[in-house]
């Protein structure tokens, strides 16, 4: 399963332990977890449900590419960073 | 009579309280995040704050929490595949809501009932205190709805709506820029207002197009709903049919020029007013942070400024930053140099409550 850590700052507003989930793409592994924390997904992404303008999204160190689809392959051993961009402080 | 002020800033939600004849900031909410309106529901005493968490999008809690139940964020419909949306210049709209500017307590008769106004221009109600929001899909599929543009921001934002005191189902909001746009079915159905309004800086063929007006704030006055006041991009309107129709204001000085406006609760031709140099440079005039108030519904103008910095002022007054309370004697104004100032005695004399709070985006008696 891929593992998922959360940038530090979205946990004051709402709790994102790192978490292992299953998926072949980015949305797949985050659906995952977001249908056990709905309230996480707003944070996240948009009212498409495409990443936030200034939310940036690692795997395996690199940066997704696809950030409205999440199209992004994932491996059974990969590494999710979910974190802010440097945009839009 | 109010006692106590709801200040939202860029950096908190501070209340301010009067105590033995003094105001003085006697809380402070969401610390360090964005609060871009909040709204003191009378019917119930409940409040709720807009947030704008920046990298974590917009939400829309009661006051004492972050997390409400459910998913708690006005948002707009899910963009049909394909489906691109571009605003009157070409430009790409965005559809995710991104900043709550307005919001209303709906009825008395209707408990619960929450308005929301949002950039890029999306309305919503809720009918479970903010708990779910409903888009109002007839304003936003309105052809003409397409014809809004952006103001003083980067999409078009829907900042005012007035419910009518004697029926709930009318609603009036308004657009920056689109215009005014009313309902009397409970949203349902719309139909443009807002003949009359004028705008000298568009092409002189599109200049009295309702839809082209760049309206600045919108409000009712609650004992006489007939009369509308308007602090518009290109001046001072008034309407004394339901937003039917406005006239003009002119020869206002030092300038009719600003964002706010607010109406005496029973007297309609009383309204308040904080003037700037036009668009060009948004400050005060010759550094002179005053308030303009009509009691004769536009004919005479005082100028305010007793207690109000005089000297190298540069403190620009939002659309929501001018409150008044129930009495109609009160009013607080608050600057995005983060002064705020408070008026016992309906302008006449200002009292400095601080300097130093954050950019102040809206004041309101609570």
């Amino acid at each position: 399963m891929a593992k998922v850590v959360f940038t530090a700052n979205i946990q004051r507003h709402v709790l994102c332990p790192v978490t292992e989930a299953r998926g072949q793409t980015v949305r797949e592994v985050l659906e995952s977890i977001f249908a056990e924390n709905f309230q996480a997904r707003s944070y996240v992404l948009d009212d498409q449900s495409a990443l936030r303008k200034h939310m940036t999204i690692f795997v395996d160190g690199r940066m997704i590419r696809d950030r409205v689809r999440l199209g992004d392959a994932v491996s059974e051993t990969s590494t999710i960073y979910v974190l802010q961009a440097l945009s839009g402080g | 009579m109010s006692d106590r002020l709801l200040v939202s800033t860029r950096k908190g939600l501070f209340t301010v309280s009067r105590k033995s004849r003094e105001w003085a900031i006697s809380a402070v909410y969401f610390l360090g995040d964005n609060v871009s309106v909040t709204l003191f529901d009378r019917r119930d005493g409940r409040c709720y704050a807009a947030l704008d968490h920046g990298h974590f999008g917009v939400k829309a809690p009661s006051l004492n929490s972050d997390r409400l139940g459910g998913d708690c964020r006005p948002r707009l419909s899910a963009k049909p595949d394909g489906y691109e949306e571009a605003d009157v210049l070409g430009r790409p709209l965005d559809r995710s809501t991104a900043r709550i500017w307005a919001l209303e307590s709906g009825g008395l008769d209707q408990p619960g009932v929450i308005w929301c106004g949002t950039l890029p221009g999306g309305l919503f109600r809720s009918t479970d205190h903010g708990q779910s929001w409903e888009m109002m899909r007839a304003l936003w599929d309105h052809p003409k709805r397409k014809q809004w543009s952006a103001g003083g921001a980067d999409l078009p934002g829907l900042h005012s709506i007035c419910i009518d005191p004697r029926s709930s189902q009318r609603v009036w909001v308004a657009v920056s820029t689109g215009g005014i746009w009313f309902t009397e079915d409970g949203g349902a159905s719309w139909t443009q207002r807002g003949n009359g309004m004028r705008a000298e800086y568009v092409p002189p063929e599109m200049a009295h197009d309702p839809v082209a007006q760049d309206v600045h704030r919108l409000v009712q006055c609650p004992a006489a709903p007939q009369r509308m006041w308007v602090q518009h991009h290109n001046g001072i309107f008034v309407s004394s049919d339901e937003g039917r129709t406005f006239k003009e204001i002119t020869g206002v000085e030092p300038s009719s020029f600003g964002f706010a406006v607010v109406v005496h609760p029973r007297e309609p031709d009383t309204a308040w007013f904080v003037p700037e140099i036009k668009d060009e440079k948004r400050t005060p005039q010759e550094g002179k942070l005053v308030v303009t108030r009509t009691r004769d519904g536009g004919k005479t103008f005082d100028i305010l400024a007793n207690g109000l910095p005089q000297w190298h002022a540069y403190d620009v007054v939002y659309r929501h930053a001018l409150g008044l309370d129930d009495t109609g004697d009160k009013v607080a104004l608050g600057s995005t140099t983060g002064g705020l100032w408070v008026s016992e005695d309906q302008g006449e004399n200002w009292a400095c409550v601080t300097h130093t709070l954050p950019p102040v985006y809206a004041v309101r008696f609570a």
